[in-house]
């Protein structure tokens, strides 16, 4: 039999629903694999007995003749971020080091109840926050791309490192990631895989622990766009617990894919075209405008003047925002507590905060805490917040002319870990692309287009209108059709 | 409209005192305001909590419409500003009793703008009214609680409060004395519980208020203010309040300069102190909470809210003042909801409002009064008291005879016409019984009868009495009264 | 905005976060990098902006008042929610004695 990790999700669940292997087959082979790669450092916890047990159910229920539930027999990577019952769950920070929840959330339970398995925790960046999984409490994650004669690590992105170098590496055939500013979307293009986010109110938040509320968005990562629709599909829906949720129903993405996009008008934004951007990317960019033409798409230049406020404006909100919500990690009711000799209350919040926050975190947290304090709130947050009025309007007239953007999803390839680490707005740079679809809530995703020149993937970013997942998941597809993208990291853990 | 002539003596000089109450109050739910767990007074420590009350890693907030629908009740009820587009704002703060570490408030956009409540500060002259201003109502959660006298190291924290919906009732500072505001905090109680938005039980902390209290020199401009935090009695407000107002004046009169700061009041002592804990909780980073969307208001909801406002006390007050029922005597029936909603009805049962206000002002509230009961425990139902006054009216009983039945319903419970027929309680205006009575009270007092045919008029009375008593107090007064006069004359 | 060591000081202790002496003089001049960066969105015209409030046009949902609807979102659960507390007793979080 072929090597079962080579497939990914659809052609699991295909060939657990026809019988041509089992789900524990599946179940085993990837709990192998796993187990085999600590080197990548994307797993923070191991689950292989929850895998199993819901290959286990997969296969009785073919057994005794049932309908399989949509992703019967597929084991997937959760991203540290979604609280599982029973289960270490940390963001990644020393400050939950220990907690294990007892609920799951609403995503990860839609998961199970579609019949995927949990093969393990996916570390990631502390709390969502960095663009390298260099901030994680629990040790760099590691690519398992390298460059050509090289053995420097390389970054996989962030902050779903974790998720997109198990899903890069064969780990896993698909994993959760979460989206705030291009969180799934740039480890996707550093890794060669496919990632989308979709609308802000799409996923519930409810158990997912927070950075930033407003932006904040779970979404699938995959090897390809078929994958990402199945995924999607199912972690999608209407959740009462979560106010921000979108009472929609989830459309039936996989079955609505199509590459032709005829009649379609793909947006090029100029104001995308940034300066020191690597040859590389911008001629990927255009082979992409040709693939969609190619894919019959009408390719109509657009305009988003306010794109280069989106970071400056992100990096307001997302951190006062953060500064709110990790305020509950105080050593009260779960997770760190530090309580020096004759502390008080008030000092053991500082101590417990100081030991349990990692320093991107701290910095994000003291960013915001300005920002918010006397005197400067409308200065820098209200300003924010019309600015990201302004963004979002950008894009509604952008929808007067245009279905769907295309633009790169990142200003580079992978990088060196370390390479950037010492400059935070370096760092933040690596997000220029994504922020502004985040900021306006919508749906966008990544998809491989090619190699640079050492042989790192390269990612596309399509950009779609609000609860337009279809739009953006098939130009993904023509894309993904054309652009021919089969590399693979050679396997050196 | 009436001002308050009261002043603080000091040396050097009168001060007036500037007054204004943030009142909170519990707003009447099953459930907490962004959680589904319940809100019942004295629970078990920690066992009305969710998870998202616990704030634990990735809880998220929904509002419950009932607490909204309340506090919208609330500001139609005084007549205030309802905003049909309202914001919720995080107010950020470390602090053991505040699981989130902020607290979801309304700063910027409350549900309720501008109202007035009117007061009647002196209660033997509910016609001398005085309005105060209510600046807004926002909705906000309540913080759990705190125990210090549980362990030697330690303080316990049970989070069962933690996320109950409040109403923040914010007046003007248009108080001038503690008796302003007692009549303030009375008439706001009895607002929330006329429309059922607040159970008003202090004791319990369903209401509490943050008192803000500065002092001046009459017609200078306002002092720098204290706030003097959750004092839960009405009584103990105005005692804030006189406390504070003499020290500040003191503090000044010294030399000294009054600091805005946060207060404690202490029950004991009657004193207040500046309180440490808050010192430095000055700057509260408000901004929207980004987990929920603005509140937004239909017309369908706010015609809802307002068609179902009872008739509130100033409404009912005029009412009964137009029954012909004393100013006093309707203020003190429209004081409370059950009273008022009990004495509505007596009216309805029939009784005629005059006499039955005269009868439940003295003798029923009497009776709850020395018996310790409340309204809604009283032993007599509407109806029966409406038959015992129909009997007084139509002549069955006499008033001493109806106080008698009245007693033996309270113990019994029974109704007035079974206790008169039981206990042959009936009045008689039967001229030859009595005629009997009389000649025989006559026959029996030579001397008073001569004193009185010598002119000692004041003897009539005596005569009455005799008669009265020897009739077992069922004789009909007024019959009496006709047949001695002719037989002494 | 320049921000100096007591600024950073100042904004820890009201984050709550203990630092250092060093730590303040090492994030000084960090933040200030970061916050002189971000501050190029005074240079934007705003001028009648409305602040976003929602990105998706959405209304928000109110629940109705009923005691643990969802048993998720509900009460009577304090094994559960105590269970990752790193200090409790008699049914009670407990923290270091608070004078009030
Ligand atoms: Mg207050
Ligand atoms: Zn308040």
């Amino acid at each position: 039999m072929a090597d079962l990790t080579d497939l990914g999700v659809a052609a699991i669940r295909d060939g657990v629903r026809s019988g041509a292997f089992s789900a524990v087959e599946v179940a085993d082979a990837f709990i192998v694999k796993v187990a085999k790669a600590k080197p990548l450092n994307a797993f923070l916890v191991e689950t292989p007995d929850a895998a199993l047990a819901a290959a286990r159910a997969a296969d009785t229920a073919r057994a005794a003749g049932e309908t399989l539930k949509p992703l019967a027999g597929v084991p997937i990577g959760m991203k540290d971020l979604f609280c599982t019952k029973g289960v270490a769950t940390t963001a990644a920070s020393h400050i939950l080091e220990g907690f294990v929840p007892t609920y799951e959330s609403t995503v990860s339970q839609n998961l199970w109840d579609a019949g995927a398995g949990m093969l393990g925790k996916l570390n990631m960046d502390q709390f969502a926050m960095g663009s390298s999984n260099e901030t994680s409490a629990f040790g760099n994650v590691i690519s398992p791309w390298r460059r050509p004669g090289s053995d420097a690590p390389l970054a996989p992105g962030g902050s779903s490192g974790g998720s997109s170098s198990a899903v890069a590496a064969g780990l896993c055939p698909g994993a959760t990631g979460t989206d705030t500013g291009g969180s799934i979307r740039q480890p996707a293009a550093f890794t060669g895989i496919s990632g989308i986010k979709p609308t802000y109110g799409r996923c519930s938040r409810w158990g997912t622990i927070a950075f930033a509320s407003s932006l904040d968005q779970a979404g699938p990562m995959a090897r390809d766009v078929r994958d990402c629709a199945i995924l999607l599909e199912a972690m999608a829906g209407f959740d009462a617990k979560d106010a921000t949720s979108l009472r929609q129903d989830v459309p039936r993405w996989e079955a609505g894919l199509s590459g032709s996009l005829a009649g379609k008008r793909v947006g090029v934004p100029k104001e995308y075209r940034v300066d020191g951007m690597p040859e590389e990317i911008e001629a990927l960019w255009q082979a992409g405008i040709d693939w969609l033409r190619d894919a019959g798409a009408e390719i109509v230049d657009v305009s988003l003047p306010h794109t280069k406020y989106a970071l400056p404006a992100y990096y307001i909100i997302a951190p006062a925002e953060a500064s709110s919500n990790l305020a509950r990690y105080d050593g009260v009711r779960y997770g760190l507590r530090e309580l020096p000799e004759g502390a008080g209350l008030q000092d053991m919040y500082a101590a417990t905060r100081a030991a349990g926050f990692g320093p991107e975190v701290k910095r994000r947290i003291m960013i915001g805490t300005y920002v918010l304090s006397a005197g400067f709130y409308d200065a820098y947050y209200t300003q924010a917040q019309k600015v990201r009025t302004l963004i979002a309007r950008d894009f509604e007239r952008a929808w007067e002319s245009c279905d769907v953007l295309l633009t790169p999803t990142a200003p580079s390839a992978a990088f060196a870990l370390g390479e950037k680490s010492a400059d935070p707005i370096a760092m933040y740079l690596n997000d220029v692309f994504t922020v502004p679809s985040s900021l306006a809530g919508l749906p966008a995703m990544s998809v491989p287009g090619g190699l640079d020149k050492q042989g790192l993937p390269l990612g596309l970013q399509i950009i779609g209108k609000p609860l337009d997942e279809q739009g953006v998941l098939n130009a993904g597809l023509a894309i993904e059709q054309r652009a021919g993208f089969t590399a693979r990291p050679q396997t050196w853990w | 409209m009436t001002e308050s002539s009261y002043r603080i003596q000091g040396a050097t000089g009168e001060w007036e005192v500037v007054i204004g109450l943030e009142v909170h109050a519990q707003v009447t739910s099953n459930a907490k305001l962004f959680s589904g767990a319940a809100t019942a007074f004295g629970a078990e420590p920690n066992t009305q909590v969710s998870l998202v009350d616990a704030a634990m890693p990735g809880m998220l907030p929904v509002p419950n419409m009932e607490c909204i629908r309340q506090a919208v009740r609330t500001g139609m009820a005084i007549d205030a500003e309802i905003n049909r587009w309202s914001r919720f704002d995080r107010k950020n703060y470390f602090y053991a009793d505040l699981p989130q570490g902020y607290q979801i408030s309304q700063l910027y956009h409350p549900l309720v703008g501008e109202g007035a409540i009117e007061i009647s500060p002196d209660d033997k002259n509910p016609d001398a009214t005085k309005t105060i201003g209510v600046e807004r109502i926002h909705v906000e959660q309540d913080a759990g609680k705190l125990m210090h006298d549980q362990h030697p190291t330690r303080s316990y924290v049970d989070l069962n409060r933690s996320g109950v919906a409040l109403m923040e009732i914010v007046s003007r500072p248009d108080m001038r004395s503690p008796a302003e505001a007692g009549a303030y905090l009375r008439k706001l109680r009895a607002i929330l519980r006329y429309v059922g938005s607040c159970d008003g039980n202090m004791e319990e902390g369903s209401m509490r208020a943050d008192v803000n209290v500065s002092v001046r020199k009459p017609g200078d401009d306002l002092g720098t203010r204290t706030e003097t935090k959750n004092v839960n009695s009405v009584r103990f407000v105005m005692a804030a309040i006189e406390y504070e107002a003499k020290r500040q004046v003191e503090l000044i009169e010294d030399g000294g300069r009054v600091v805005q700061e946060t207060r404690l009041f202490n029950v004991e002592s009657g004193t207040t102190r500046s309180m440490r804990s808050k010192e430095d909780a000055h700057d509260y980073r408000y901004f929207p909470d980004p987990d929920l969307l603005p509140l937004e208001l239909d017309e369908a909801f706010l015609a809802a809210c307002r068609a179902s406002l009872p008739e509130l006390p100033d409404a009912k007050r005029k009412r009964y003042e137009a029954l012909g029922i004393s100013a006093y005597q309707a203020d003190v029936l429209t004081a409370e909801v059950e009273a008022a909603r009990w004495f509505d009805a007596l009216l309805e049962a029939g009784a005629k409002p005059v006499a039955a206000a005269n009868w439940t002002t003295s003798e029923l509230f009497g009776a709850l009064n020395r018996g310790g009961h409340d309204i809604a425990q009283s032993p007599v139902s509407p109806a029966q008291a409406a038959e015992l006054l129909a009997l007084v009216a139509d002549g069955t009983l006499s008033g001493s005879l109806a106080k008698q039945v009245f007693e033996v319903m309270l113990e019994t419970g029974d109704a007035p016409a079974k206790i008169v027929e039981d206990r042959g309680l009936k009045q008689t205006s039967d001229t030859g019984a009595i005629e009997a009575v009389i000649a025989e009270v006559i026959a029996k007092n030579p001397n008073q009868l001569a004193q009185y045919r010598g002119g000692k008029e004041t003897l009539f009375g005596f005569f009455v009495g005799q008669t009265m008593k020897a009739m077992g107090g069922k004789a009909n007064p007024a019959v009496v009264n006709d047949l001695l006069k002719k037989a002494l004359s | 905005m320049s921000v100096d060591t007591a600024t950073v000081k100042k904004v820890a202790a009201l984050a709550r976060i203990a630092i250092t002496d060093e730590d303040a003089s090492r994030l000084a001049p960090e933040l200030s990098n970061i916050l002189g960066w971000i501050e190029q969105l005074e240079g934007v015209d705003t001028a009648g902006v409305a602040p976003m409030t929602a990105v998706i046009p959405n209304q928000l949902r109110l629940r109705d008042d009923v005691v643990d609807a969802d048993p998720l979102t509900g009460g009577g659960i304090r094994d559960s929610l105590m269970a990752n507390a790193p200090q409790a007793e008699h049914g009670f979080f407990t923290v270091p004695k608070v004078i009030e």
